[in-house]
């Protein structure tokens, strides 16, 4: 299990390769990479491109609530091994933003557990987007889509 | 105790931390939102009622009924955006 909070970016090769090294129980890896998307937003009568945004978030805090959301990941399947890297500060459209992976025996806990992961960090940790836009900087209202993902697990609590 | 606001509220409070001693009968987070509401018009209008805010004691999230008696820090904050 392993949660990193980070500015830089990472090298998803690199990280699955420390991930799994030495663990021949793993045969299913399932692996979501968020990127930055190159958004359009309709506002009034202007349509803005957004191709930057910075992430804040709250250090200390960050770092707890992955490791909370790993280790139910961890109490729900068998899993072998966990990776949460998340970064914060500025990032262009294009940039990597989040990584998670997850490696079980079996392929269907890896592919539900890092689907868990990633629906529950969107909820549960405290970041938060600001868009550059050219009318200027915008904090990103939360998506009920996101909350509703996240709340299917909670049914799905023992 | 430090109080800490995050992404839009840190804008609207104007601060993004500050230290308080809230009188004794502030015993909730609740309680503690309601105080700081006194503090200025940017307070009053980050923490308003029906404004979509939640917080965390000690750095883990919280609810409005959660005791702050010995508490080393309480932060607010929008809903979470990240992923």
């Amino acid at each position: 299990m392993a949660v990193h909070v980070q500015e830089a970016d990472f090298d998803v090769g690199a990280e699955l390769d420390r991930l799994t090294k030495g663990n021949k129980r793993i045969g299913g890896l399932a692996v979501f990479v968020g990127l930055v998307r190159e958004m359009h937003v309709r506002e009034g009568l202007h349509r803005d491109r957004i191709d930057a945004l910075t992430l804040e978030h709250y250090p200390g805090m960050t770092e707890k609530a992955l490791e909370d959301i790993e280790a139910e990941a961890n109490r729900r399947w068998p899993l072998e091994a966990t990776l949460i890297v998340h970064r914060y500060g500025r990032m262009e459209a294009g940039d990597r933003i989040v990584l998670v992976a997850v490696g079980s025996p079996h392929r269907e806990a890896a592919f539900e557990a890092c689907e868990f992961l990633v629906d529950w960090l969107k909820t549960k940790a405290p970041f938060w987007k600001l868009e550059e836009t050219p009318a200027g900087d915008k904090w990103v209202g939360a998506h009920e889509g996101d909350d509703a993902a996240a709340a299917r697990w909670e049914k799905k609590s023992q | 105790m430090k109080v800490r606001y995050f992404a839009w509220m840190k804008r609207t409070v104007g601060m993004a931390d500050e230290e308080i001693s809230p009188p004794a009968e502030v015993k909730t987070v609740g309680d503690l939102v309601v105080w700081l509401r006194g503090r200025s018009s940017g307070h009053a209008e980050a923490l308003a009622e029906g404004a979509a805010f939640g917080a965390a004691v000690d750095q883990r999230t919280a609810t409005f009924d959660v005791p702050i008696g010995g508490a080393r820090e309480v932060a607010f904050f929008p809903p979470f955006t990240g992923g």
